[in-house]
This record gives C-alpha cells, sequence and structure tokens, in this order.
C-alpha cells in the first residue's frame, strides 16, 4: 500500500486524486470488512463528498495540507458531526454527535479524507477488542488471534491495507499494544500535545490521541497535524505543535539509551530476543546501551488498575438515559437510570465502573486511590532518575505477539497484564512508541517500545526510524 | 486494606453506581475484583508518607477563558438527541414521591 506521504503528494501533484486514492480504501475495506469487523460505519458518501471537493480545489491550483486525499479510519470514540459515534457499546447505539472532535477538524483542514469509525473495546477498556458490543476485530494478519485493543480496530484497518493512516486513543497501551500486534508504529504523546476535545472520556488524566501506521515518517506526519494548543482542551499544552517530520532522519549517535529490565522482565523470550537486537541495532547507528533497573515500574499496573477505574466511573456516571443515547424505561428516575445502565454496558465496564467506584467510596479513597497517586509520584520521580542516565528508554511493548480469541477473556488479571510495559509512560504523561522489530512465535510481528521524557517525540521518532532501518522497512 | 472484599460490599458498590447484577454476576465480580485490589497490595508494603499525591501529570492549574459569550450548541440539536423530551426540555420519569 501506498504510504500517506506519497499519496498527499500525488494527490497534490495531479499524477493521482483524492477521489482514486479514495476508491482504493473503499474497496479494500468492501473487500475484507465483513471478515475482519474493522469498521463499524463505513461513511462512503461524505468521504467521497469530501474527496470531490479536494480534487476540485486541486484544479483550481490551490495547495492543500499535508495529509491532501489520504484515507483516514477514526476509532470510534472520537466524535464526527452527523456520524454514528458508539464506543462500541450498545448504550450510544445510534447516536450521531452534532459536533467534530478538534482532531477531525485538524485532519480535514489538512486535507485528509475521514473515512468511517473502527471497532474497539467497549469505552476503551481492554486490550484485544473482545469487549466490543459489535462482536471482536480479527488480526489481518493471523485471523486467529486478537489484533490487540483497545484500538484494535483502528490497528487493523491499517494492517489490510484499508486506509494508510489511523487514529487511535491511548489511556493505558491502547495504541502501542494493538501496534505492536499488528506489526505498526503506534504512538502515545505526550500528554497534553493532542486536544482530547471530541474525544469520548475514559481516564481523563491518562487518554492520548495518537496515529498507528505502516512507518515513521507517516506517523511524524500524522502527529503534526493533530498535534498543537486546543482552547476547547483545558488540559492541551499552551503550546504550538511541534516540527517533527523534518527530525525522522536525525539518527541516534551519541545518544544514551536505557535498556530498562522491569520492561523485558516477564516477557516471551521471543520478545526479549528483539528488544535485545533492537538494542544492538541502535549501538551500530552510533548509541550507547546502559542497562538500567526501574523497580518502580512493577507498582504501575497497580496503580493504574485503581486510578482508570476510579476517573472511569466519574466519567461514565453521564450515561444515564436522560440526555443522549439509550434509554430503558423505569417507574420513577433512579430505576430508569438502572435499567438504562444495566442494559447498555458490557461486562468490562461494568466492572472497571464497580472498581472505580469502590476505590473512591468512603473508607476506602486513602488506601486505594490516594495510594494509587502517590505510586504514580514515584512513577514520575523514577522516569526523571532514569533520564539523568538515558536520553530516552528501550523496553518491549508487550509481553507476548497477538494471543488467541479467549485466551484472556475469562480472566481479567490476566488480560490487564498485557499493559504492565506500556502504563508507565500514561502515568507519567510522556511519550512512548511502539515499532515493529523483528517477527517472534508462528511468524507474528513483535513491537519495541521507545519511552522518553515529556515533548521528546522528535527523538522517539529518529529513534524509531533508526529501528525501522536495520530491520529492512526503509 | 487488607480485609476481603465481601459480596455485600459488591451489591453496595452497584447500587452506588446504578447497577443491578444479577446474583452470578455478583458472585464473578465479588472473586474477579478481590484479586485486583488484592495485586493492588503491592502498594502497601511502600513508604509514601512523604510523597504528594499526583492526579495530573503536569500539574494541571486552573485555566480560564476570557469571559466573553461565544456560540454553543443549538438548543433544538441538543434536545433532538434526547431519548424523551417536553416543552424544549429534557424529560424523565417522576424523580419525588409518589406518582400522582
Amino acid at each position: 500500500m501506498k504510504s500517506a506521504s506519497d499519496i498527499a503528494r500525488d494527490v497534490q501533484s495531479g499524477t493521482s486524486s483524492a477521489a482514486s486514492e479514495l476508491d482504493v480504501a473503499l474497496a479494500q475495506i468492501r473487500a475484507r470488512n465483513g471478515e475482519l469487523n474493522i469498521f463499524l460505519y463505513v461513511d462512503e458518501e461524505g468521504a467521497q463528498r469530501t474527496a470531490a471537493a479536494l480534487d476540485e480545489r486541486i484544479q483550481r491550483g490551490e495547495q492543500i495540507g499535508p495529509l491532501a486525499g489520504v484515507p483516514v479510519a477514526l476509532k470510534d470514540n472520537l466524535c464526527q458531526t452527523g456520524i454514528p459515534t458508539t464506543c462500541s457499546s450498545k448504550i450510544l447505539e445510534g447516536w450521531r454527535p452534532p459536533y467534530n472532535a478538534t482532531v477531525i477538524d485538524r485532519l480535514l483542514v489538512a486535507g485528509a479524507v475521514p473515512v468511517g469509525k473502527t471497532n474497539l473495546d467497549e469505552f476503551a477498556m481492554g486490550s484485544s477488542t473482545e469487549n466490543s458490543a459489535f462482536g471482536p476485530t480479527l488480526n489481518p494478519l493471523d485471523t486467529s488471534r486478537v489484533p490487540g485493543g483497545s484500538s484494535g480496530g483502528s490497528a487493523a484497518a491499517v494492517a489490510a491495507d484499508m486506509t494508510p493512516l489511523a487514529l487511535g486513543s491511548d489511556t493505558g497501551g491502547s495504541i502501542r499494544q494493538p501496534a505492536a500486534l499488528c506489526g505498526l508504529v503506534g504512538v502515545k504523546p505526550t500528554y497534553g500535545l493532542v486536544s482530547r476535545y471530541g474525544l469520548i472520556a475514559f481516564a481523563s488524566s491518562l487518554d492520548q490521541i495518537g496515529p498507528l501506521t505502516k512507518n515513521v515518517r507517516d506517523a511524524a506526519l500524522l502527529l503534526e497535524v493533530i498535534a498543537g494548543h486546543d482552547p476547547l482542551d483545558s488540559t492541551s499544552l499552551p503550546e504550538p505543535a511541534p516540527s517533527l517530520s523534518s527530525h525522522v532522519n536525525d539518527g541516534v549517535a551519541g545518544k544514551r539509551v536505557g535498556l530498562v529490565r522491569e520492561l523485558i522482565d516477564g516477557a516471551d523470550a521471543d520478545v526479549m530476543a528483539s528488544v535485545e537486537r533492537a538494542a544492538d541495532a541502535l549501538r551500530e547507528a552510533g548509541a550507547t546501551i546502559v542497562e538500567l533497573s526501574v523497580p518502580e515500574f512493577r507498582l504501575g499496573l497497580s496503580a493504574y488498575y485503581l486510578i482508570a477505574p476510579a476517573e472511569a466511573s466519574s466519567n461514565l456516571a453521564r450515561f444515564d438515559g436522560v440526555r443522549y443515547g439509550l434509554r430503558v424505561n423505569g417507574d420513577d428516575v433512579t430505576s430508569m437510570m438502572e435499567a438504562t445502565r444495566t442494559a447498555g454496558f458490557g461486562e468490562e465496564v461494568k466492572r472497571r465502573i464497580m472498581l472505580g467506584t469502590y476505590a473512591l467510596s468512603a473508607g476506602y479513597f486513602d488506601a486505594y486511590y490516594g495510594q494509587a497517586l502517590k505510586v504514580r509520584t514515584l512513577t514520575i520521580n523514577a522516569f526523571a532518575r532514569a533520564y539523568h542516565q538515558a536520553d530516552f528508554l528501550l523496553g518491549a511493548t508487550t509481553p507476548s505477539v497477538a494471543f488467541a480469541f479467549g485466551a484472556k477473556t475469562s480472566d481479567p488479571m490476566a488480560m490487564y497484564l498485557s499493559d504492565v510495559f506500556t502504563i508507565p509512560s500514561n502515568l507519567a504523561g510522556e511519550p512512548a512508541i511502539s515499532v515493529p522489530f523483528g517477527t517472534g512465535d508462528a511468524g507474528l510481528p513483535v513491537g519495541v517500545q521507545l519511552l522518553g521524557p515529556g515533548r521528546s517525540e522528535a527523538l522517539l521518532f529518529a529513534g524509531a526510524r533508526v529501528l525501522e532501518i536495520a530491520d529492512g522497512r526503509s | 486494606m487488607s480485609e476481603p472484599l465481601r459480596r455485600e460490599d459488591v451489591a453496595h458498590v452497584a447500587k452506588l453506581a446504578r447497577l443491578i447484577l444479577s446474583e452470578d454476576e455478583l458472585n464473578r465480580f465479588t472473586q474477579q475484583l478481590s484479586q485486583v485490589l488484592e495485586h493492588a497490595h503491592d502498594m502497601n508494603s511502600l513508604d509514601l508518607a512523604n510523597l504528594v499525591a499526583t492526579a495530573h501529570p503536569f500539574g494541571l492549574v486552573n485555566v480560564v477563558r476570557d469571559d466573553v459569550t461565544r456560540p454553543s450548541l443549538d438548543h433544538d440539536v441538543v434536545i433532538a438527541m434526547a431519548p424523551d423530551a417536553q416543552d424544549g426540555r429534557f424529560a424523565v420519569p417522576r424523580i419525588l414521591g409518589e406518582a400522582p
């Protein structure tokens, strides 16, 4: 499949058109979506109108933005005006938002063509898309396995060559983990770099929107487009989008890379071997490898599975059958709300609402939520200490390659452990990238993770690009 | 923090969260949530007394906008999304006391 940057160049120069690039995407979606269950909604007509308008402007000699005519898939927790937005939940089935998420407005300004909404674990809670109310998405590389989650549909859309770009959201690894399982580049940006306006909230202090792409250059291009201050998100960093694509080929000569024991221990042998070879590749490119131990990272999982459910229990209180979405009738307002939420939410969402409500309830607040917030401080301090010795860190993205359907559905704790290496960056609000490096068991891709301090995306893209070249994917 | 999660705790939390759980779900959630809380006990051994809690990665401060009116969502559009509405307002079943 053509890269996003090639499509944009060809569409702008007139050697291709937005309409014909869209046709390629739609043909592939028609051919494979029935089998793989990637898109919950395909906006064929809307996308065709957007593409036709772009082609007209180009014919008039206008310069379109950096994503001219590039089809993009959107995770279905991003609000798009008039387009069904479900969060893969029955409680929002049929709802059409009256406004665009800021990232969608920015995509449109850059000339991108949104083609539809992709499947996810309900309200982004999960690591396999098996928690979707509309059925799981299949991994295009091996349909007996999960694509990861929660942005499994967005990852699968790119892996199945339906679109060159997709947006996901990452609260504890929900972009990086599916990227690893589908052989893609996935980026969790610095907290506040990308506006969350119009992203349906799961855990507001952890959520970030980011790119899923086939290559590093496209990821940098997409992140540049969606990043930058937005007055509609009060947690948005007060600065313009950084220049990222121009740094992709900066290399890593002279950089110190921290190989972190806690981001490898517990991973399968094939994953560990890939991380070690990635360290070798960075060393060959002129970096120094420093072996580090950051024991605090081991506590991240415990803190995360109290903080994220606590925030979720509060955020999801808004789904009460009053203003939008599902309503199941009851005799009085309380029984209506209970009936609506009981029918509308799936089991994992209920489990997390319960966990969060418990962690925030009288008598337990200090012991659980309060303690978890202090562990969050501990994690931030631990990262800072590591960055005295290293410019960025290296580890595995996930403990294993893509796993089989049903392997972890009956044991929530086993599923939660899928996020053990990705969670620390969310707790610290710092950026991390998963980049494919080598193959593991059954010939499936392995993702390695680069983690950096706040606002170090350019450095991480340069490191990821070195690995991409070393892995033979120039 | 060391006491185990009891079935009646889970039932109480479900009530707070406005969820109705079946007997089966109640049993399953009690066991599964206990497991997650058990895992969280690894935080117990730490001395965190001197640490400040982080609710936000970069120490969120109040962000205020200029005090000027801006366009908001159209009233009719918003009301049209509601499951039930009356006279331009959201309508819900009775809130207080006995039915008339």
